[in-house]
């Protein structure tokens, strides 16, 4: 590999079983000009140094597992390109996430955050496979289809101001699935969920930072999201002091 | 101590199969619960990464069962069992649309219809899409939906290391619990194998990191056989150099397939697909770009030769609209826009055909042991798969195995908990003796590696049985300086090391059952192309493979094809 340039990567390391507090590791290694950013973990780990720990997995941007934090940024480093960057990259853990080990965050709170906002259709009667699908037409998709597009690779709580501040709030990413389920034709759910975005917590936490959809790797958009979550939340609250037919979709 | 922790049923695997049989098992029982134990947190399993759909005949339209049925066992080369393809074809429209009833974002017709777009070796459009990333949205849509049930309880990121077996009948699982690095023993009385395929065996796949054939390799251990190893489906459109996989929904939204020369060698030259050019079955077109590149009809690039895949004529709208991910992956992963140029492609490692034998209902030959989704080989796919069965057979036959496994589990015993414990313990005394153990000088990657090129060797598109043989002894050797992997980490917390050296030796296991029954299989039959036996040999070869574990290497078997209404004919399109 003498063909190829060196990078340095200042890699945050940190061992329970050995540390009192994060440190941080040099490693000099040839790159190729294609590779991104996890491809040089993969390199570290293979070949220099075992200890090494991070997640990875689909390489294409999809499963969500490689969300760090590279010169400060929160990125999916498999859709990071290290021509992007100089000769030194430092690569950290997601910020506003414990650290399990190394570049290892702990999931444990947002699957939580996720579970709260129901995550799935919610009908007073629900249909037999064999009386066929809903219909829904194409517009009715378009709806909700980008709030579905979520990969859960965090990079928006990493982001957020207000994650880092406040650790119970919901969050950009379960706003935007509960959202997507509040608006998809086949859901009756709304109310329930609205519920939970009322809450202490919930979607007025939002300072409209924005962050979260600047750093999306996907495009999802969670905070226009958690704006018109806002508005229909508080648009229900008021519609429960008055009676009139349920919104439709 | 091991902890150990009871359910009725342990599944090993969080993604499409798994998932769809823990909803299975708690909604066919209301007192069950059902322990969900992933090496991932589940919604990164592979599922997520599939594209182009799912097949099933949409109720009410000119297709049929019948078709459906005809298009997967001519797709299998005749080595479906067609009992077992029967069933598919006749749950496959209740499981999508159950999927669409749990939220699925399928795209529609104008009139609401879930659309349906075309795919190889299907003679009608009957795959069900979501743009082009279906996988993504099943594997969402399960993972989101199973959350309403408490009686599913996750075990994240625990990686199964043994079954454990009491009285001739498995009883629970020993899983190395990731973040703690302590064996937790998981009992239930019985345990259905989702893990998925093993397409890290080879160099170049489209299969992630995670992909390195567990369940398999655990059934292989407890004594379980292994069926039709030697069908590994070559994806003919994956990106050079990474192997991501460009959708076959490319080819089914009207993609061209094209040399060096700009021909459409699909429709031009005879493969044997007929009118179906792009469209023919993944190992014809496998075939047909490994042919063009040996004739020099290739394209040189930094990661060997290739053909392109050209989407121009789509015109960006349609890109947009149907195939959004194949244009971000082509940009992000080969530097290329498909609206205004051609995407290289060539053919890649995707799909394990074998996997553990199991029968129509899932079950194995070992009491109490299920299997289903492509770590299983239920015996649909035969000597290859069409594209588009492989998610919907997650669905069908996840929820049947978690039915099965539930009937099986009411009149079984829970088995002898000191005994399992006992079997736990040792468990953990192995991985302790593993983790950052100093012995030998050998690295994990270094076996990984040679192991994927004798892999890549001996188990082509095209194989040859002087190279398999060589692959096997390679194979052989390597397993032994496996017993030599020098570890460097010690510490027990996210210990990613031990992890990718558990995984290497599950994936010699595997890949030693593929070489063996490839050699063993003198003829040439779907995905299994032998050049010193060019021809399909039913007189000879209609079986089904099955490896049986010795310390020696492979034992084979050979299994009946179960044949009802279609007799084999000649494959041609």
């Amino acid at each position: 590999m003498s063909d190829l340039r060196k990078k340095t990567f200042v890699i945050t390391r940190f061992d329970p079983d050995k540390d009192e507090v994060p440190k941080t590791q040099t490693y000099q290694i040839p790159v190729r000009p294609d590779w991104k950013v996890l491809d040089a973990l993969n390199f570290i780990k293979d070949e220099v140094d075992g200890t090494l720990s991070h997640r990875w997995s689909c390489r294409m941007a999809v499963c969500g597992s490689c969300g760090m934090t590279v010169n400060g940024e929160p990125k999916l480093t498999c859709k990071t390109a290290l021509s992007d960057y100089g000769d030194t990259v430092a690569v950290g853990p997601l910020s506003n996430f414990p650290v399990i080990r190394d570049l290892v965050v702990e999931l444990e709170g947002f699957m939580e955050k996720f579970k709260a906002v129901k995550p799935w259709i919610l009908r007073a009667k629900e249909k037999a496979p064999e009386e066929g699908v809903y219909r829904q037409s194409p517009e009715q998709l378009e709806a909700f289809k980008q709030f579905s597009m979520c990969i859960n690779c965090m990079l928006c709580y990493a982001a957020c101001p207000v994650v880092g501040n406040e650790p119970d709030y919901l969050g950009p990413a379960a706003i935007a699935l509960g959202h997507r389920y509040n608006l998809d034709s086949r859901d009756e759910g709304d109310a329930e969920r609205n519920q939970v975005f009322r809450e202490e917590g919930g979607v007025y936490s939002c300072s409209y930072a924005n962050e979260c959809s600047e750093v999306c790797p996907k495009n999802v958009d969670p905070a226009a999201a958690i704006n018109q979550a806002k508005f229909l939340a508080v648009v229900d609250w008021a519609k429960s002091f008055v009676s009139s037919p349920p919104r439709r979709k | 101590m091991v902890e150990v922790v009871r359910h009725d049923i342990v599944i090993v695997g969080g993604g499409g199969a798994g998932i769809r049989a823990a909803i299975a098992a708690v909604e066919a029982d209301p007192k069950v619960t059902v322990a969900l134990v992933s090496k991932v947190y589940p919604m990164r399993s592979h599922t997520v990464s599939a594209e182009g759909g799912a097949a099933a005949v949409v109720p009410g339209s000119d297709d049929s069962l019948d078709k459906h049925a005809y298009d997967t066992i001519k797709g299998s080369d005749f080595l479906a069992d067609q009992n077992v393809v029967d069933y598919f074809v006749e749950q496959a429209p209740l499981e999508l649309t159950r999927l669409e009833h749990w939220g699925c974002p399928w795209s529609r017709n104008e009139d609401g219809s879930v659309a349906t777009r075309p795919f190889g070796g299907m003679q009608i459009p009957r795959t069900w899409y979501a743009a082009d990333k279906v996988g993504f949205h099943m594997l969402h849509t399960l993972f989101q939906h199973c959350m309403r049930f408490d009686r599913i309880v996750r075990y994240d990121e625990h990686f199964v290391t043994k079954l454990l077996v009491d009285g001739g009948a498995v009883k629970g699982v020993a899983a190395l619990d990731m973040r703690e690095g302590t064996t937790r023993v998981v009992l239930g009385r019985a345990v259905i194998l989702a893990t998925g395929g093993a397409g890290k065996c080879f160099p170049f796949t489209t299969n992630g990191t995670i992909k390195t054939g567990d369940g398999m390799a655990l059934a292989y251990r407890a004594g379980v056989g292994l069926k039709d190893m030697e069908f590994v489906q070559y994806h003919p459109t994956g990106l050079p150099g990474t192997g991501i996989l460009i959708t076959e929904a490319s080819r089914g939204e009207g993609g061209y397939v094209i040399n060096s020369e700009g021909e459409r060698f699909l429709v031009t030259r005879d493969y044997g697909v007929g009118q179906k050019a792009e469209l023919g079955p993944r190992d014809m077109i496998s075939r047909a770009i490994m042919q063009e590149i040996s004739a020099g009809r290739g394209i040189k690039g930094p990661y060997g030769e290739y053909v392109q895949l050209d989407l121009r004529h789509l015109g960006e709208a349609k890109i947009m609209k149907r195939l959004p991910f194949v244009r971000e992956l082509s940009m992000t992963y080969a530097g290329v826009d498909p609206v205004h140029q051609p995407i290289p492609i060539r053919p890649v490692v995707h799909y394990m055909m074998g996997g553990v034998d199991t029968d129509v209902t899932g079950a194995t030959d070992l009491p109490g042991l299920y299997a289903a989704g492509e770590c299983a080989s239920v015996s649909l796919n035969g000597a290859n798969r069409l594209g588009s069965n492989s998610l919907t057979e997650c669905l069908v036959f996840g929820a049947r195995a978690a039915v099965e496994a539930l009937k099986y589990a009411r009149g079984a015993s829970d088995g002898n908990e000191g005994a399992l414990r006992r079997q736990g313990d040792e468990e953990m005394g192995r991985i302790d003796a593993l983790r950052g153990r100093k012995k030998g000088g050998e690295k994990i990657a270094q076996v990984r590696r040679e192991m994927n090129l004798a892999m890549e060797r001996g188990c082509g598109v095209y194989r040859e049985q002087a190279t398999m043989q060589q692959t096997g002894v390679e194979l052989a050797q390597l397993k032994g300086r496996y017993a030599d992997l020098a570890l460097e980490d010690t510490s027990k917390v996210f210990n990613t090391e031990i992890l990718t050296a558990l995984e290497l030796g599950n994936m010699l296991d595997v890949a030693e059952t593929i070489a063996v029954t490839a050699m063993a299989r003198q003829e040439s039959r779907g995905a299994h192309a032998c050049s010193d036996y060019p021809k399909r040999n039913d007189q000879k070869f209609l079986y089904h493979s099955v490896a049986f574990f010795t310390p020696a290497g492979p034992r084979l078997e050979k299994k009946p094809v179960t044949i009802t209404r279609f007799q084999p004919e000649e494959r041609k399109y």
